[in-house]
């Protein structure tokens, strides 16, 4: 009962007129950030970082964390309007959600990705309070074997249940794959795949080839398509908020494994966006109506945004407690405390109750102000897909160059971009899937790593994958998510079989 | 007709201002100076450059703005070939750490410290010697025996980076106390701090302000620290220990020495008057308390050097890195 009585503490902390005033500009700033493509939360944080030193600590981190609960709810709104993911762990909501938009219902999907951001992120949040100490001790038990079967998971979970021609499937993902290897090889320090050309040392930038290859593709097939956005007849009032409220609880199911998937990935920390594909693709294949996933089913909103959410915020509880950034955003955010004069690690909780608890409580109240200010834009969002297309495609253009830019300040980037569009736009001419393509540049490295740092440990050996109940249980899971198609049609056989 | 108009306007302008400036003042940025970062945000360069521009920004030290920006690719060599390549611009500074040195050495970018011009040293990072609590070595000898012990290969060492200070230290670690270890390269400090507090390394070489966290909570045990002499912060950290109490390596037999420069570097061709201005910034930025309490909580090394001393001390560690990167084999082809 102890934390309860810290939790309210650090209400009266956070409900002070200046704390509630930050929280609010800070919400506002990070669903800017977030709607701008590139410009995504950790540089958003990182950019107004030294306004905060002259704060108290607590307004301080109120009024960051606040910028990251507004990008992580903003990030959905250019994915389902427009098919350009704001954050990377918007990605999977651009599956079902652009659909949806262009059948007229873009208000119905915002509604339900910002109503599921708030629900993944209170779970979280919950857990947070509840079991921090208990939480953060698991974290600990994650070393590079046990990291790497997680993403393991990942990309079977997607891959196994996909509905895409296995090899074009396979073949979009190697295509990821050797993108993200250009550019330095972490374990042996060398350049790998660029050929000399310096601009490419950094390697292909997840945020510019999604940008390019959902943003610009786009804009080239609506052109084949006769210069019309679809999304023109959509409904704009406050009451399709209410309207989509009523049908969310019937999706509780798919809320509730969404929400122990994000704070699963959250903790471990393997980070949001992993989490919002894995999520996502379960979704599609234990949901009811799984099979339409990828024409506009709302739980294939709800799904990602859920995990994404709750996944972003437990990513602050290993920062708190153990002192490693479950996400970019939270990196920026622990360079913060240090400069602070706090100490992030095991003692923070026990020195630093009223930042600790401070900051939780600004959880709370931090996303419950993030879903009222983005709800009632949601028509205002709605009806930006009224604007012609003629006068939008532009804007857009012009956002996703800006948004190219910002991500290393580089002019190449923003060539790269157009040049990914291009890609993106024969891929998707020849109906090879995007989503697996970006899985691979998203995950593609890190796994990569967690693989190699397992074997260097292991000295070569394989068995490290199954060393201990941990590692082998999620291997295993990834394996039957995998062979999922195969396994479901051996049982049916079985059955017949018998019967 | 019209660009001429234009053309005489702008030259009017810019008359005016020549002419109004006054002839004699020393240099002053005219518009905002970026800040390169040539590491990832949250580390301990990037953090550095913040703390900075926090500084500069609290106490108005500047009249442009400063703007810190990172340029990680490459193990930063994208942030140096930036600056390298932005000749004559004296809005440009870069904060380094030891990739000036280990980066065009280990990758074979065209890329070397001379192409830049040094401003200041603002202070040496430490490395220290870390352990898990809950292992039986207490001392550097102990510590030497279960590595001595253990099959070769089989003793693990985690580090930030590949081929870099981290690894630089391991293996004349290696090859002091002429035993094998499994080097295992993560992204950042901190990860690896966490790394040795699971079990999954042996030992670790973190920065101070990277390992401060899990030593208070217990969970790490300091053996000895890499530098000539012992640390100079004697305020209790945990069970009553200092920064001070920690034994220099060499003391305990393990004859490795190694500092980390954290220092400033600006554009190639930068005039004097313009390396002033930054050297003068720097020392007012030195001079508040803000900067002082970073120092502690890191147990940085305040040593602070400018002008023809840094560029010598630069010299000869460029020559030391080169030794001791070929030694260990970590040179690119050709390098």
């Amino acid at each position: 009962m102890e934390e309860l009585a810290n939790l309210f503490h650090g209400f009266a902390v956070a409900l002070q007129p200046y704390n509630i005033m930050l929280m609010i500009i800070g919400i506002t700033l990070g669903v800017i950030i977030g709607v701008l493509p590139g410009l995504g939360g950790a540089n958003g944080v990182a950019i107004l970082l030294p306004l905060t030193f002259s704060m108290p600590p607590t307004s301080a981190i109120i009024m960051l964390s606040c910028i990251y609960w507004g990008a992580l709810f903003g990030g959905a709104i250019t994915s389902i309007l427009f098919n350009i993911p704001g954050e990377p762990w918007s990605v999977a909501t651009t599956f079902d959600g652009y659909p949806m938009a262009q059948q007229g219902k873009p208000g119905e999907a915002l509604t339900a990705a910002f109503t599921s951001s708030f629900v993944g992120a209170l779970f979280a949040v919950i857990m947070i309070t509840l079991v921090a100490p208990l939480v953060a001790g698991f974290a600990l038990r994650f070393g590079p074997a046990e990291k790497f079967a997680v993403y393991f998971l990942a990309f079977c979970s997607f891959v196994g249940l996909s509905k895409e021609p296995p090899f074009k499937t396979i073949a979009a993902m190697m295509m990821g794959f050797a993108l993200a290897a250009v550019g330095l090889d972490s374990i042996t320090g060398q350049l790998r795949l660029t050929f000399g050309v310096t601009e490419l040392l950094n390697g292909f930038d997840f945020l510019i080839a999604v940008i390019g290859l959902f943003g610009i593709g786009e804009i080239l097939l609506t052109m084949e398509e006769g210069l019309a956005f679809r999304g023109g007849n959509a409904t704009i009032n406050l009451r399709v908020v209410l309207h989509t409220w009523r049908e969310l609880p019937s999706y509780w199911m798919t809320s509730l494994r969404s929400c122990l998937i994000g704070c699963w990935m959250g903790v471990t920390p393997a980070g949001a966006t992993p989490a919002s594909f894995m999520s996502y693709g379960i979704a599609k294949r234990l949901a009811r109506r799984g099979n339409n996933f990828g024409k506009g089913e709302i739980e294939g909103v709800i799904a990602p945004e859920t995990a994404a959410h709750a996944a972003g915020t437990s990513a602050l509880l290993p920062m708190l407690s153990l002192g490693v950034p479950g996400s970019p955003t939270a990196a920026v955010l622990l360079g913060g405390l240090l400069i602070w004069g706090l100490q992030p690690g095991p003692m923070l909780f026990v020195e630093q109750k009223e930042f600790v608890w401070g900051l939780i409580a600004s959880m709370y109240l931090g996303n419950l102000a993030g879903l009222l200010v983005v709800l009632t834009c949601v028509p205002i969002f709605a009806a930006i897909l009224r604007v012609p297309f003629g006068i939008i495609a532009p804007l857009i253009l012009v956002l996703c160059a800006i948004g190219a830019y910002s991500v290393h300040n580089s002019t190449f980037d923003v060539m790269l971009m157009l040049v990914f569009g291009v890609l993106g736009y024969l891929l998707k001419k020849c109906n090879y899937p995007l989503a697996p393509l970006v899985l691979a540049i998203v995950l593609g490295d890190k796994a990569e790593e967690a693989f190699r740092q397992s074997l260097l440990g292991s000295q070569g050996s394989l068995g490290v994958f199954f060393s201990n109940g941990l590692v082998s249980t999620i291997m295993v899971l990834g394996l039957v998510a995998l062979f999922w198609s195969a396994i479901q049609e051996g049982f049916s056989r079985l059955r017949t079989a018998a019967a | 007709m019209k660009p001429f108009v234009l053309n005489v306007a702008f030259a009017a302008i810019a008359m005016s201002c020549v002419c109004s400036a006054p002839s004699s003042a020393a240099w002053e940025p005219v518009r905002p100076v970026e800040f390169i970062v040539p590491a990832g945000t949250g580390g301990g360069a990037d953090q550095m450059a913040r703390t900075i521009q926090g500084i500069v920004t609290k106490h108005n030290l500047m009249k442009q703005p400063l703007v810190v920006i990172n340029k990680a690719g490459g193990a930063g060599g994208e942030g140096f070939l930036d600056v390298k390549t932005a000749s004559n611009n004296p809005h440009k500074i870069i904060i380094t750490l030891s990739n000036l040195f280990t980066t065009p050495l280990a990758t074979g970018i065209p890329f070397n410290w001379k192409d830049l011009t040094p401003v200041a040293m603002l202070a040496l990072d430490e490395f220290v010697l870390w352990v898990n609590a809950e292992k039986p070595y207490n001392t550097v000898k102990d510590y030497v025996e279960a590595a001595k012990a253990a099959p070769a290969g089989s003793f693990k060492m985690g580090g930030t980076g590949s081929k870099q200070e981290d690894q630089i230290i391991t293996v004349g670690i290696e090859k002091a106390i002429d035993a094998r270890f499994t080097y295992i390269p993560y992204k950042g400090g901190g990860e690896v701090a966490v790394q040795l507090v699971g079990n999954h390394v042996d030992s670790t070489v973190n920065n101070p302000i990277e390992a401060i966290a899990q030593w208070r909570g217990g969970k790490l045990r300091p053996l000895c620290v890499f530098d000539a002499q012992p640390m100079a912060y004697d305020e209790p950290i945990a069970d009553g220990k200092a920064w001070k109490d920690i034994p220099t390596c060499k003391s305990q037999g393990l004859a490795m020495e190694y500092l980390m420069l954290r220092g400033v570097f600006m554009s190639p061709k930068a005039t004097k008057d313009q390396i002033e201005y930054y050297v003068e910034l720097f020392k007012k930025v030195r001079a508040t308390p803000e900067w002082q309490e970073f120092m502690k909580s890191g147990a940085f090394n305040t040593t602070f050097l400018t002008g023809a001393d840094y560029a010598k001390w630069i010299e000869a560690e460029e020559k030391r890195h080169e030794g001791l990167m070929k030694d260990a084999g970590f040179l690119a082809p050709g390098n």
